[in-house]
């Protein structure tokens, strides 16, 4: 999450993420009202609102992170704050700042022609949502609508770190993958905190696994000195990363 | 998108089936207590000054609000569906009993989400609906009041979605439950179009209801829509001021912008982070507003107001020492407002107000600020 729990920290944050070994960064824009978000990114977007954060500020902060790294970082927010900034000024932004990628939970895909055709022309993907229930021939829109990859939502319900995978997490990667038949990445977020989530998640055929909440939640962890929180989030993500690399 | 999807095909399809139509008539008729009478308040009337001053008593409904309309078709359309565990938001709690006394006499399981802040200022609520049966969660995230209720009602239904039906209370929310919602309510407007022509024979100069969502008033308006002569009034709440924060007036304060699933006016600062609400009636006290009343205001057929805190009370004292009828603090902004339209009108003019519910429940709100 942007600014989470301040400016600097959050700088600190990232960068750490990257050097245990993240391929790919999302950034969250906190929004007042996050409906797919449990108690722990809640609580991010409520330091990081409090913290000032806000459209323009995150996009910023990852700009200087882009500049540093080579890797491609997205970002996650709500509808409403980029309508607020306008859609074209917020894809503008985002694209000087190099973001390749944004995913906004609460805009399906039939109501995203807008914006996508906005962020498609700044050269931004718009990457939707497709969870254990939608349908197949909703799903081929899907397909057709992203770019970037397609995000799988492994499980019924929002985000937040869970012990196991859900039931549904496998089953839902092999029938998507037999879908999309190659044409798109599939990557799977919700609920995914384990090593061992992972190499599953890989196994059963996804190109990646998006990992949240467990990290923000060690940002929280370490409110009281923020300055430790870059070492734990180093070694999770090491470790998740240790885990793609042997999907056995 | 799914269960959106299957519940607009659903209601599509049993909306149409005469055999649900005439089920849910039956329910409103002897468990509600349909049809609601439209009452000539005499002594207001006079004390006003001007057009003659109705009343559809939608607060003499089982429950004491108009909420029951749209509970029962809801609860039966979850039956037929086949859900049997209802979720719901409320606000004042008036949707919450009322979920709860539908689920109960249809056999369905509720759980209710309410604000932490609402269940502190609507204790009698909270008591009822945990009698009727239902689970009662409390909503500690964000400003406590029902647009958090409403977030986590959500999070709850896209958690349990194959067993579980969510019964939002309003015409707000994604598609189709502005418009189900809506239908559901019109039963208002279609009885006092009714009601007004055989006791008055003509139209009345102007409708008002009041609006936090807005599930009263579209109800209200909606039968007379098209007649052009009559005025629609939305009346939102004025809060404490008209500053950022101090009122739940998003059509008359608001922007355009994206909440819980519609496009709609939002109270929203300018990065697009909701505004929180103060207004003395939970009910209101909600930072957007169904889609419909922004349509509607777009095209020029209703007008939105505010009435703030202080009038509403003043409409509360009014109706209940004039005409002997506690209202809800809600329907008390309209009531304050019709006080203003009916000086404006001839004494031979008509106007109707929707006394969307009873005032029981705001009973210790008021104590407090009149402890005599």
């Amino acid at each position: 999450m942007g600014y989470d729990p301040d400016p600097e920290s959050f700088l600190a944050n990232a960068t750490s993420l990257i050097k245990g070994g993240a391929d790919i960064v999302e950034v969250g824009i906190p929004f007042s009202d996050p409906v797919a978000d449990g108690p722990v990114i809640q609580a991010a977007g409520a330091r990081a609102l409090s913290a000032g954060a806000t459209p323009r500020k995150i996009l910023d902060a990852v700009g200087k992170l882009s500049t540093r790294f080579a890797i491609p970082f997205l970002i996650m927010t709500y509808y409403n704050p980029v309508l607020a900034m306008g859609i074209e000024r917020f894809a503008k932004s985002a694209s000087e700042n190099g973001v390749r990628g944004i995913v906004i939970p609460d805009l399906p895909m039939e109501e995203g022609d807008r914006f996508r055709d906005i962020a498609l022309k700044y050269n931004i993907d718009s990457i939707y949502l497709a969870s254990p229930n939608t349908s197949q021939s909703r799903l081929l829109n899907i397909i057709d609508k992203s770019r970037g990859f397609v995000y799988l939502v492994s499980l019924y319900g929002v985000t937040g770190p869970r012990d196991t995978l859900s039931p549904q997490a496998l089953e839902t990667v092999k029938e998507v993958k037999t879908i999309t038949r190659g044409r798109i990445p599939v990557s799977a977020g919700f609920g995914i905190s384990q090593p061992d989530h992972v190499s599953s998640l890989l196994r059963a055929g996804a190109d990646g696994a998006i990992v949240g909440s467990v990290l923000v939640r060690t940002v929280a962890e370490h409110l009281d000195d923020p300055g430790e929180a870059p070492y734990h989030l180093e070694k999770t993500i090491s470790g998740l990363k240790q885990a793609s690399r042997v999907p056995g | 998108m799914e269960p959106l999807k299957d519940l607009a095909d659903a209601y599509l399809r049993f909306s149409k089936d005469p055999s649900f139509k005439k089920e849910l008539e039956g329910w409103l008729e002897q468990y509600a207590g349909r049809p609601t009478p439209l009452y000539l308040a005499s002594r207001l009337t006079s004390h006003v000054g001007g057009a003659r001053i109705f009343f559809k008593r939608e607060d003499l409904l089982h429950g004491g609000a108009h909420k029951i309309n749209n509970t029962l078709g809801q609860a039966l359309l979850a039956k037929r569906m086949g859900k049997a565990r209802i979720i719901a938001e409320t606000g004042a709690g008036q949707h919450g009993v009322a979920t709860a006394m539908a689920s109960a006499a249809l056999g369905l399981n509720a759980e209710i989400y309410m604000g932490s802040e609402d269940m502190e200022r609507q204790k009698l609520n909270v008591y009822r609906m945990k009698l009727l049966g239902a689970k009662v969660h409390p909503v500690e995230s964000g400003s406590k009041t029902l647009k958090d209720a409403i977030n986590e009602a959500l999070r709850d239904w896209v958690t349990n979605v194959e067993d579980t039906y969510y019964l939002l209370g309003s015409v707000v929310g994604p598609h189709p439950y502005p418009t189900m919602v809506r239908d559901f309510q019109s039963v208002i407007g279609k009885e006092a179009r009714r009601q007004i022509l055989r006791q008055e024979g003509r139209l009345p100069k102007a409708v008002v209801a009041c609006v936090g969502g807005g599930s009263n008033s579209i109800g209200i308006f909606h039968a007379f829509l098209t007649d052009m002569e009559v005025g629609l009034y939305g009346v939102e709440a004025g809060g404490r001021n008209m500053s950022p924060g101090k009122n739940a007036a998003p059509l008359v304060a608001g922007r355009e912008g994206v909440l819980h699933g519609m496009m709609t006016y939002v109270l929203q600062n300018a990065e697009g982070q909701v505004e929180s609400t103060e207004s003395i009636s939970a009910g209101l006290d909600y930072p957007a507003v169904g889609p419909e009343h922004s349509y509607l205001m777009s095209v020029g057929r209703t007008k939105y107001v505010t009435q703030t805190d202080s009038d509403a009370l003043d409409g509360f004292r009014l109706l209940s020492q004039l005409e002997g009828i506690i209202p809800a603090l809600e329907p008390a902004h309209a009531i304050s407002y019709a006080r203003t339209l009916a000086r404006a009108l001839q004494k031979e003019d008509s106007i109707i107000v929707n006394l969307s519910g009873r005032g029981d429940k705001d009973v210790d709100t008021i104590a407090r600020q009149f402890p005599q």
